[in-house]
């Protein structure tokens, strides 16, 4: 209502942010924050040109799949965007834990195979080889930039 | 749709927020001697006063955009592209934030697009009650937010990602050096892998148990803070990637506080600060939580709670 009165208070409790991840004080500055805010909330109002809601609905989720890739997720073991820990609570983790058994599972085979084809190709005596294929498998996370594109490929 | 060839000379009217005009002046900014924030793609803000039902007069605050980036063909396209999302969301929020320092006023969903102001002004002498409705509940009030992580819990993502790859080439490591010493290839199939794999269920388990403590904690937290305020709500935690911090999300609220126990409230989370359980308050943000207008279920949560 009136405007002066609510200034002051701001600025001297505007400013906190423990734990200190990022100093910005002032202005909430995480991207995350900001996105998870104005594509998601606020209020809905139709426009004459306008994407429509349910579009931007399925555009958050996109996004936030954007943020990590589908594949990358998954090979991280995680599906957080349909199994949010605040809302299932630990319900996720078993299956995370079984997901991860059978990966463990089919990774060690792996190795076990390579390295059988590491003793018949090199007699024994190349002692890194099979460890050096491995990390390669291992750091194949690719750029967010180029899962976007990818994705705006698939739709069009 | 007719934008699709839309040249330079054709705009749309760009719509951030909803405000209550309250006599003194439409433009906040001009009040307190500044120019008008910029707005999207730098287009000054302008403020749209529009006499409503009841002697209330309500104000949107729009900007000028051009149909060839924010017609509905082009803000497909756009929409997807994360830097140009960065830009606009960031400036979206600017605005609101830059107006909330006024008084109350009701945050639009990001990217709703008018052909005229013309067409803004029907929407609001349309849906006059609702927004008034929503301008007195949010008057003197903001939102705060507050994200507990659980320090160490480093898993869902990076860190978990970094520790199988280590195990991995541990892993693969082990086998090599096996193979150096050859003889008893039958037995060392077996064994790493089986003894392995059972560490790594073990500590899992336990951390399974540490997190279930932690989410019990930040239930906690969440319901303290909840005393402070007249509603609250949960947004998604964020994914390590999205927050930028390795540690597990286990509270990621929005808090509508009022004006006069903001410093309590920032009290509140600072004190239920753990070694292992960092709060981090965010805030003032415009209440971009709590005006979800389309029946959402904790929407309603709102309505309910007045101010004791």
């Amino acid at each position: 209502m009136n405007g002066e009165s609510r200034q002051p208070a701001q600025a001297t409790v505007g400013t906190p942010t423990y734990g200190g991840a990022q100093g910005s004080g002032r202005e909430p500055a995480n991207l995350g924050d900001i996105l998870e805010r104005v594509l998601d909330k606020g209020i809905v109002i139709a426009g004459d040109i306008r994407v429509n809601l349910l579009d931007i609905e399925l555009l958050t989720i996109k996004l936030r799949l954007l943020i990590v890739s589908v594949e990358t997720a998954r090979e991280l073991g995680i599906d957080w965007w349909e199994h949010d820990p605040w809302l299932t609570g630990s319900a996720a983790e078993p299956r995370e834990l079984e997901e991860e058994n059978r990966r463990l599972r089919e990774r060690i085979a792996d190795l076990e195979e390579a390295r059988g084809g590491a003793e018949l190709e090199a007699g024994g005596d190349d002692d890194g080889g099979a460890g050096r294929r491995r990390e390669v498998t291992a750091s194949q996370s690719r750029p967010i930039r180029r899962r976007a594109s990818e994705s705006s490929r698939r739709r069009g | 749709m007719a934008e699709q060839g839309a040249g330079p000379a054709e705009t749309g009217t760009y719509l951030y927020a909803i405000g209550a005009n309250t006599g003194v002046d439409a433009e906040p900014w001009a009040a307190a001697g500044r120019p008008a924030p910029d707005g999207v793609l730098g287009a000054p803000v302008r403020a749209l006063a529009e006499r409503a039902p009841a002697d209330s007069e309500l104000v949107a605050y729009v900007s000028t955009v051009p149909l060839t980036e924010f017609g509905e063909e082009a803000l497909r396209r756009n929409l997807e592209d994360l830097a140009w999302l960065e830009t606009v969301a960031r400036a979206h929020h600017q605005v609101l934030t830059s107006l909330m320092e006024a008084g109350p006023m009701l945050p639009v969903r990001l990217v709703t697009v008018y052909r005229g102001d013309e067409h803004v002004r029907a929407m609001l002498r349309d849906r006059a009650a609702e927004f008034a409705d929503l301008l007195v509940r949010m008057s003197g009030r903001k939102e705060w937010g507050v994200k507990v992580y659980a320090v160490g819990e480093g898993e869902p993502a990076q860190a978990a990602g970094a520790g199988r790859a280590r195990a991995r080439r541990a892993g693969a490591e082990r086998a090599g050096a096996e193979q150096g010493g050859a003889g008893r290839a039958g037995a060392a199939t077996e064994r790493p892998g089986t003894a392995y794999l059972k560490r790594r269920s073990e500590s899992l388990r336990g951390q399974e148990e540490r997190r279930r403590r932690a989410m019990n904690r930040a239930e906690h937290i969440d319901s303290v803070l909840s005393r402070f305020a007249v509603a609250t709500r949960h947004h998604r935690a964020q994914d390590p990637r999205l927050s930028g911090r390795a540690d597990l999300m286990v509270l990621n609220g929005a808090y509508l506080v009022d004006d006069g126990l903001a410093g309590d409230f920032a009290a509140a989370a600072a004190e239920l600060r753990e070694d292992d359980l960092e709060v981090e308050l965010t805030g003032p943000w415009p209440p971009y939580s709590f005006t979800i207008s389309d029946s959402d279920d904790d929407a309603t949560r709102v309505a309910g709670g007045g101010p004791t």
